[in-house]
């Protein structure tokens, strides 16, 4: 058993050559990857959507936005939350049904209060929901990144700052 | 000047030919049959002399070249309809209602290249079923085995990717749905998903995404594996197909007689080739490939099922939480099935039909014990079994995850522990009876997902389903 811990040149020639190699590959990996990441086309969906005026969605209503994917939601108590309509279970278009006050998604039988929190498994999670902003009175949604939570809270509602 | 003669013929159109085809057709002796395999560049995949036992049709049930005639249908077909479709959202579904009405046997077409695909997932899949009950799989043959593996993913790859090119209604949220089971990988299952889909959720970009692996980056590898694939079985050699009683099916001493490969096996192929283009020709006159609405991503039918392939694991995720359904289970499966040939084998099982006389009566116990249990296991937990609400205090990861797989893999112990006790058998034999057993249950689950399923996912009747 040899003892001696010296690099020789052959070493250190053969561990920076295969370095070298290595580099070389992440390098054209991360090209390609990167070649085909997704490229979100400006106007489609992921943008900022305008959803309208605070007073145009009445407290204890369901708006959909087909474009922006989105339902609006008012909550009784004056609050707002931009829930995602993508099923948290396998995807599918959750629609909202008015007769029974609750979003049933018709893949799996999943189904959503009207602040997302589910009701019925299958699906692991409420509904995905979008930032909201309110300024002078507009309510604009980001459909950017959908916001995952384990529950739905009141903490996600966001209110119209009351007008003195 | 007259010595360097060209010794060659002086007719250009004899000199032509043997340009091309070097040697004497038709051969006169063996020798010269031998001479035309070595030297043909499609025969050359073959050896140039085979074991006569191995011919016996019953053995091998020509799968393997079925599959390969499958690859070759849809390659051609395939090549064909890329002229009539261009993968985008606005005229991908035109293009497919345009090729259906038309353009020229554009409908023959496309059913010969739906039916071929879906039936190569069968034939793969029957054709590794044959390698293992006959232990096809045993040293020097353990790694075409994986590589066999490898095909079959290629193959549901390419079906699955293929699946939503038609860009109806069935394509889009099959798709969905099914590209959505990534999702449940921790951690990179997202950022995978969005990376394949080419965004969010399905849209032109996926369509982009998809048709490039269909066409081109799916095919190329499945070339270069099935290449490999067959180059091994060549310098591999098939295994000799034996009788219970351990003599050589097909040769009367121990003695293996060897025939040449053309005629005995190249006919074979041959005619067996014709009668299956046929048989698939004769489908796709008949049966059109389906075709729904126009993919609408505002709205989705209901019930939303995966591909067929799929419909097993998509059955295991309505009973397991999503991680066990669609990533631990399938990935424990996948990485047993890949170990099986490197597990102890009794030599004297290799080539016998499901290993010995108790080994088939095994097999058949495992069929019937899936066959019973998995109905009753699926329909106790559709209406009597709720663990998230028996053990409300646990994350339903545990409840409806760990424990649930704990305990159908301590069943699946004690059922191997007690047949083997029960039919005194080998280690070998055992695990074949397990391997049926879970074969024939993700068969029922299958089939539970495609015909029992209907509204809301709901479990009814097949006449109810539609």
């Amino acid at each position: 058993m040899m003892t001696d811990k010296t690099v020789t040149r052959r070493d250190f020639l053969k561990i920076a050559w295969g370095a070298a190699g290595v580099l070389a590959l992440a390098e054209t990996g991360a090209v390609t990857l990167s070649f085909f990441a997704p490229r979100l086309v400006a106007g489609e969906f992921g943008g900022v959507i305008e959803a309208g005026a605070v007073d145009s969605f009445q407290p204890g209503s369901v708006t959909p936005f087909t474009q922006g994917r989105f339902f609006l939601v008012r909550m009784p108590d004056g609050g707002f939350v931009a829930l995602y309509r993508k099923c948290t279970h396998l995807g599918c278009a959750v629609p909202w049904n008015p007769a029974e006050g609750k979003f049933i998604c018709p893949c799996h039988g999943s189904a959503f209060e009207t602040d997302g929190q589910v009701i019925n498994q299958p699906a692991p999670r409420p509904l995905d929901r979008f930032l909201v902003t309110i300024e002078n009175g507009i309510v604009t949604v980001d459909t950017g990144t959908p916001i995952q939570r384990d529950h739905a809270s009141d903490a996600d509602l966001v209110y119209a700052e009351v007008q003195s | 000047m007259t010595d360097n003669l060209d010794p060659r013929p002086d007719e250009l159109k004899q000199r032509v030919w043997e340009s091309i085809q070097r040697d004497e057709l038709p051969p006169r002796d063996d020798r010269g049959r031998m001479r035309v395999v070595m030297n043909n560049l499609i025969l050359h995949l073959h050896p140039s002399k085979v074991a006569k036992p191995t011919l016996k049709f019953t053995y091998t049930w020509g799968l393997g070249g079925l599959a390969l005639l499958l690859v070759a249908l849809l390659s051609l077909t395939g090549v064909m309809l890329m002229f009539v479709y261009t993968p985008s959202p606005e005229t991908a579904y035109r293009d497919m209602l345009n090729l259906q009405t038309e353009v020229w046997f554009g409908q023959l077409i496309r059913n010969l290249h739906h039916w071929s695909g879906n039936l190569l997932v069968i034939v793969a899949f029957l054709h590794l079923l044959r390698v293992f009950f006959t232990g096809g799989f045993k040293t020097p043959r353990e790694f075409n085995w994986i590589l066999g593996i490898g095909l079959l993913l290629l193959v549901v790859g390419a079906n699955f990717t293929g699946y939503l090119l038609p860009w109806d209604q069935l394509a889009y949220w099959a798709v969905t749905v099914g590209s959505s089971l990534l999702s449940y990988v921790p951690l990179i299952g997202e950022p995978l998903r969005t990376f394949l889909l080419g965004g969010p959720e399905v849209g032109a970009a996926t369509l982009t995404n998809f048709y490039g692996l269909h066409v081109a980056i799916i095919p190329i590898t499945l070339m270069g594996i099935v290449s490999f694939h067959i180059w091994r079985v060549r310098k591999d050699s098939l295994s000799i197909p034996h009788k219970l009683d351990g003599s050589v099916d097909g040769s009367a001493g121990p003695q293996i007689e060897k025939v040449t490969t053309l005629p005995h096996l190249v006919s074979r192929e041959f005619v067996f080739a014709l009668v299956m283009t046929g048989a698939i020709l004769l489908w796709s006159v008949w049966v059109n490939a389906p075709l729904e609405a126009a993919a609408n991503p505002d709205h989705s039918p209901n019930p939303a099922k995966a591909a067929w392939y799929f419909m097993g694991l998509q059955e295991l995720l309505l009973h397991f939480h999503p991680v066990f359904g669609a990533i631990i289970i399938p990935a424990l499966a996948l990485g047993a099935l890949a170990f099986l040939p490197y597990q102890r084998f009794d030599l004297s099982a290799e080539g016998v039909w499901f290993r010995s006389a108790k080994g088939r009566r095994m097999a058949v116990f495992g069929a019937l014990t899936a066959l019973i249990v998995v109905p009753l296991l699926v329909l106790f937990d559709e209406y009597a079994l709720d663990l998230p609400g028996l053990l409300p205090s646990l994350p339903t990861i545990i409840s409806n995850g760990w424990i649930p797989l704990a305990a159908l893999l301590l069943l699946l112990i004690g059922y191997y522990d007690g047949i083997k006790r029960i039919f005194q058998a080998t280690a070998c034999e055992s695990r074949q009876s397990v391997f049926v057993l879970l074969i024939v249950s993700f068969i029922v689950l299958t089939v539970i997902g495609v015909a029992f399923r209907g509204e809301g996912m709901a479990l009814m009747l097949p006449w109810e389903v539609l």
